[in-house]
């Protein structure tokens, strides 16, 4: 079985919430929607305090190439335009809209029949996911249009839908793969038809054998008229859901540094973007619920979840039957790479994947020992790299020696400090001294 | 709530577990060892153990002023790898002047676990090879459950009737009787299922090849250490012994002798594999092992001491460094 | 035998010392020698808070420059200055001493404590994660990177509150705290007499309500000191009142009128009412 080359750990995959189907949040008394859930410049406010809003319009444009636009997930009056401060105390501009009734705007089907038929142009697709702010949702919050359009010196030759669902815990691709496999595999060939394209690898890890078989079985139905999709089980692996790494392991190969991943004539979409693409394009529907996974080993209730964008989290977890006693960290998205979280009072957006709880005792970390010089972070660094070094060198700001080291491939997927037994803070410095050089040789490209 | 950097999962792994498995693994070497040399091999190790913690605890305390580390059972495996590599009828205030100079000055000089550059315990062992080489080289011959210690029956190793014959002078070997001498020496050279069992004369821990295989076995197993070093060392003694026993089958022993006696697999398995002194790559780990193997060989054959193996860790030790920066391990951008 | 090896030794010896004389020679670099007995006065601390890399560095620059005007050492301060400029026979710019002070009080029972930071200790590192422990976002870490900085040992963590605190007899001015602050709560201010000082010990930009909840001692920004102040002082700037350090006159009026307690005078006598 396929998984890429160099690194990797296998932390328990915990995925206690595989079997259990989405269920919907109720649509809350009051949404709060930032105007910042993606890579690159806020979208632009086009509404005005007090206007009547509908679910689906548009309440944001994009504020540059690299955005995308904001849309309501509610029907109601916009109450407030404020910084709002998250769960982390950083200040985002948001729209506060006070729910009134739920009413879509015209021409949005937010029925579940199928639309397999579609007739546009490449352009005309486009066009629709630019205008329905789509942007990746596997975490990176890259619009997607932007990734449909690679540089001229690009040549596209590969759709690769990364399916892998590598962190532990979370398993809404997974159910959306069960759920919505004909939904995912229409998508799939819009976003052929968009990139001109025919060839395109669904990778899914192999602890998802249900959802492969599924995926592989309605495969006859959509490899018609040229089209060549296909499903790859990957042998278990974190960080296979990396994008160098899934890259490599699925065509064997690689993003050079510093280059984008386009240039190896892959482009890479998250399944849930798939899923968010076939909606946009064939049921005129924007980006404005998200499937969000609430779990945690003593979680009363853990499952899957669909809530509207601006819906406090805290909304799903006490449906999941709230925190349970002697929760130590609230994540917001994996234990691998997710961020830790102060409170829950804050909103579901198009970067939030999952709640996960920790217990206290797993939740500390371990005292931190003397290096042992024992190599293990070096064995597991899928990119190759030195992390025992570099996090000395980040510590002693000895940044050109960082450079040297190609501190700037590091992907922060946390493999390093996983397998440290001296429980260092590795990554924690690492990625102080990545973005410390990646300014300085900006600054000296500037120049 | 506590809010802390991805990422937060942890490996189940920590410095005591990893020096835990190495305590398990050496356990078939060590009911082994008092097996042969009963009484002897129990009093120098516990006394070995014994003061290695305790200087620790007492240098951490008094002398650093630091939390102290014993917990992370890194004196003990310092101790009983000392242990190991002492003949079991030392005096036990030489072993523990080994043990002081092994923690004093081969570990915690240098700043405590990780960043000492020669392995401790060999550190202690060649310091008492040079202070006291007339008690370091006489060892008990192997009696099952021995009670004597300091007056046990001493006799020769193998290592040291390959020296003998290794010595040898090419011109005499023509002459009959020093050639009847070399076949004579020769014989003398235990069997292999004498050296598999340990049946030899030696250092406490480095006599029964099958324990201390059993334990590699289980470090493997664990994921404690990689195969690279002790494969690599073992490899390239085994090649670079063959042709030398091929060309002089009279003086030179047949490879798989030379693996299975000395403290080639202890040295191999348990001391060059510590993971402060060896490097952080597996290529540099194999070019380590070539190292530490050549080394060996030159010093066994040609040296004037009968062992080679701790000096060979130690040059090796010292090269570390220079491995580590040059040795990169392979970049995923550059596959 | 012996005769034989001090032989060799001496002419290995010659042949060394010419061969150094000669490459010497070739690779001698010019410099100008009043480099060298500038950098002899200054206190070769390699702050870089004089704004060149190191004492080495600021001498070059003092040794090129046609005047003084602009360059300080701020560690040395202007009797370092007016050496200088006695070596390089120009007149020294005049210069203000200045000293650090920590715009927050940092006081966890003044502000409501949410979570608890478990990564590596490192303010830059919790900063890209989160705004801190207590609600207020633009509070001070206490991880002391200001600490790290400093070369004179003038900070320190206070162990009963987690504040930071300086010692003014050992801070220099030298300004490297505030660059390695990321919070920008370390503030560079005229030093007077007997280390008296009085500034607004915080930084909170929220309005009045949000900052009064998130820290009992937080400045709301209500600019009643501005009106008290006599001397023009005074400025609130997005909720936050700021004391122009160099009109100030320790007057005290601005820190008996704030409503709480955000304006601090400190090293005063104790007024007994």
């Amino acid at each position: 079985m396929k998984t890429f080359r160099l690194g990797g750990v296998h932390p328990h995959d915990n995925k206690i919430t595989a079997a259990v189907p989405f269920r919907k949040v109720p649509v809350p008394e009051e949404v709060t929607i930032p105007l910042d859930q993606h890579i690159g410049a806020p979208a632009t406010v086009c509404i005005a305090v007090g206007d009547k809003v509908k679910a689906g319009q548009t309440i944001g444009n994009p504020g540059g190439f690299v955005s995308a636009a904001v849309h309501s997930s509610v029907s109601g009056t916009v109450k407030r335009i404020d910084r709002v401060r998250d769960a982390w105390g950083v200040y985002h501009p948001c729209v506060i809209i006070t729910v009134e009734g739920d009413e879509w705007l015209e021409g949005i089907d937010t029925s579940d029949t199928l639309v397999k038929e579609c007739a546009l142009e490449p352009k005309e697709i486009l066009d629709k996911i630019t205008a329905s702010g789509i942007v990746g949702l596997g975490g990176a919050c890259f619009p997607t249009q932007v990734k449909l359009m690679p540089p001229k010196d690009c040549k596209i030759d590969t759709l690769i839908v990364n399916a892998v669902e590598c962190e532990p815990y979370l398993t809404h691709n997974h159910r959306l793969m069960l759920e919505k496999g004909d939904e995912i595999m229409v998508g799939v060939q819009i976003l052929l038809k968009a990139l001109g394209i025919k060839k395109a690898i669904i990778g899914v890890e192999n602890n998802k054998r249900d959802a492969i078989e599924h995926l592989q079985s309605l495969l006859p139905t959509y490899n018609i008229s040229g089209y060549d999709i296909e499903v790859t089980p990957l042998k278990l692996k974190y960080p296979q859901g990396g994008e160098k790494q899934l890259i490599q392991a699925l065509t064997g190969r690689v993003v050079r540094s510093g280059a984008i991943p386009a240039a190896t004539g892959a482009v890479v979409q998250n399944v849930a973007t798939v899923f968010a693409v076939y909606e946009a394009v064939q049921k005129n529907k924007p980006i404005t619920e998200i499937a969000l996974t609430v779990s945690g080993k003593r979680v009363a209730n853990p499952g899957n979840f669909i809530l509207r964008i601006g819906t406090p989290l805290s909304a799903a977890v006490d449906m999941a039957g709230g925190i349970p006693d002697g929760t130590g960290k609230l994540i917001c998205g994996g234990p691998m790479m997710g961020r830790s979280m102060v409170h829950l009072n804050t909103p579901a957006n198009k970067r939030t994947s999952a709640v996960v709880m920790l217990d206290e005792s797993e939740a500390v970390r371990g005292k931190v020992e003397n290096c042992i010089r024992c190599g293990k972070c070096v064995e597991a660094c899928p990119m190759g790299l030195e992390p025992y070094l570099l996090s000395k060198m980040s510590k002693m700001e000895m940044y050109d020696e960082a450079e040297q080291h190609q501190i700037f491939d590091c992907i922060e997927c946390g493999c390093c400090a996983f397998s440290c037994p001296s429980n260092r803070p590795l990554l924690d410095y690492v990625r102080l001294g990545k973005a410390q050089v990646m300014s300085i040789m900006k600054s000296r490209n500037n120049k | 709530m506590y809010i802390s950097p991805s990422p937060h999962t942890h490996a189940n792994v920590s410095v005591q577990k990893c020096m835990r498995n190495v305590l398990i693994a050496l356990l078939p070497a060590y009911i082994a060892s008092l097996y042969y040399f009963g009484i002897g091999a129990l009093v120098v190790s516990l006394i070995s153990v014994a003061s290695c913690v305790i200087f620790e605890f007492l240098i951490t305390k008094y002398l650093l002023k630091r939390e102290n580390t014993i917990s992370d059972l890194s004196a003990v495996v310092t101790g009983l790898l000392l242990a190991f590599n002492l003949p079991s009828n030392l005096p036990w205030w030489i072993v523990v002047l080994g043990a002081l100079f092994a923690i004093g000055i081969g570990k915690m000089a240098f700043g405590g676990l990780g960043n000492n550059p020669f392995n401790p315990a060999l550190v202690g062992r060649v310091f008492l090879l040079i202070s006291f080489p007339a008690q370091m080289t006489t060892w008990p011959r192997p009696i099952p459950f021995n009670t004597a210690y300091l007056d046990a029956e001493t006799g020769a190793t193998p290592l040291s009737y390959m020296k003998e014959l290794a010595q040898l002078d090419v011109d005499t070997t023509s002459s009959a009787t020093a050639l009847r001498n070399a076949a004579s020496t020769l014989e003398s050279v235990p069997d292999y299922l004498h050296l598999l069992t340990g049946n030899i004369g030696g250092s406490m821990g480095e006599v029964c090849a099958v324990a201390l295989i059993i334990g590699f076995i289980y470090l493997l197993c664990t994921k404690t250490i990689t195969w690279h070093i002790p494969v690599s060392i073992l490899a390239t003694v085994a090649l670079f012994t063959w042709p030398l026993h091929a060309c002089n089958p009279l003086t030179m022993v047949d490879p798989l002798t030379q693996i299975l006696t000395g403290g080639l697999l202890l040295g191999s398995i348990f001391m060059a594999t510590d993971y402060a002194t060896s490097p952080m790559t597996h290529c540099g780990q194999i070019i380590y092992g070539i190292g530490i193997g050549v080394i060996t060989v030159v010093i066994r054959t040609w040296g004037s001491y009968p062992e080679g193996m701790s000096f060979a860790i130690l040059i090796m030790n010292g090269i570390t460094p220079l491995i580590n920066h040059y040795v990169r391990p392979k970049q995923f951008s550059k596959l | 035998m012996v005769l034989s090896s001090v032989l060799v030794l001496t002419i290995i010896g010659l042949v060394s010392a010419v061969l150094l004389y000669f490459l010497l020679q070739k690779f001698k670099v010019e410099e100008d020698p009043r480099i060298d007995q500038v950098q002899e006065v200054l206190p070769g601390a390699n702050c870089g808070g004089c704004g060149s890399a190191g004492c080495r560095n600021f001498a070059e620059r003092c040794v090129k420059a046609d005047s003084l005007e602009g360059l300080n050492c701020p560690v040395g301060g202007a009797e370092t200055m007016k050496k200088v400029g006695g070596i390089l026979g120009l007149a020294a710019a005049e210069s203000t001493p200045m000293v650090a002070v920590v715009k927050c009080q940092t006081v966890c029972n003044e502000r409501p404590v949410t979570s608890k930071y478990d990564g590596a200790l490192n303010c830059h590192i919790s900063q890209t994660l989160f705004t801190g422990e207590s609600t207020c976002p633009y509070s001070c870490l206490g991880y002391g990177d200001c600490v790290n900085a400093c070369k004179f040992g003038a900070l320190s963590i206070s162990p009963k509150t987690g504040s930071i605190v300086v010692d003014p007899d050992k801070c220099t001015g030298c300004g490297s705290c505030v660059k390695a602050c990321p919070k920008h709560i370390m503030e560079l201010r005229k030093k007077w007499p007997k280390n008296r000082q009085i500034y607004v010990k915080c930084t909170n930009e929220d309005k009045g309500g949000i900052a009064r909840k998130d820290c009992a001692t937080a400045c709301i920004g209500c600019s009643k000191c501005v009106k008290e102040c006599q001397f023009e002082a005074i400025t609130v700037t997005n909720n936050l009142a700021h004391i122009d350090t160099m009109k100030c006159r320790l007057c005290r009026k601005c820190v008996a009128v704030c409503p709480t307690g955000a304006i601090v005078a400190e090293n005063f006598p104790k007024i007994n009412n």
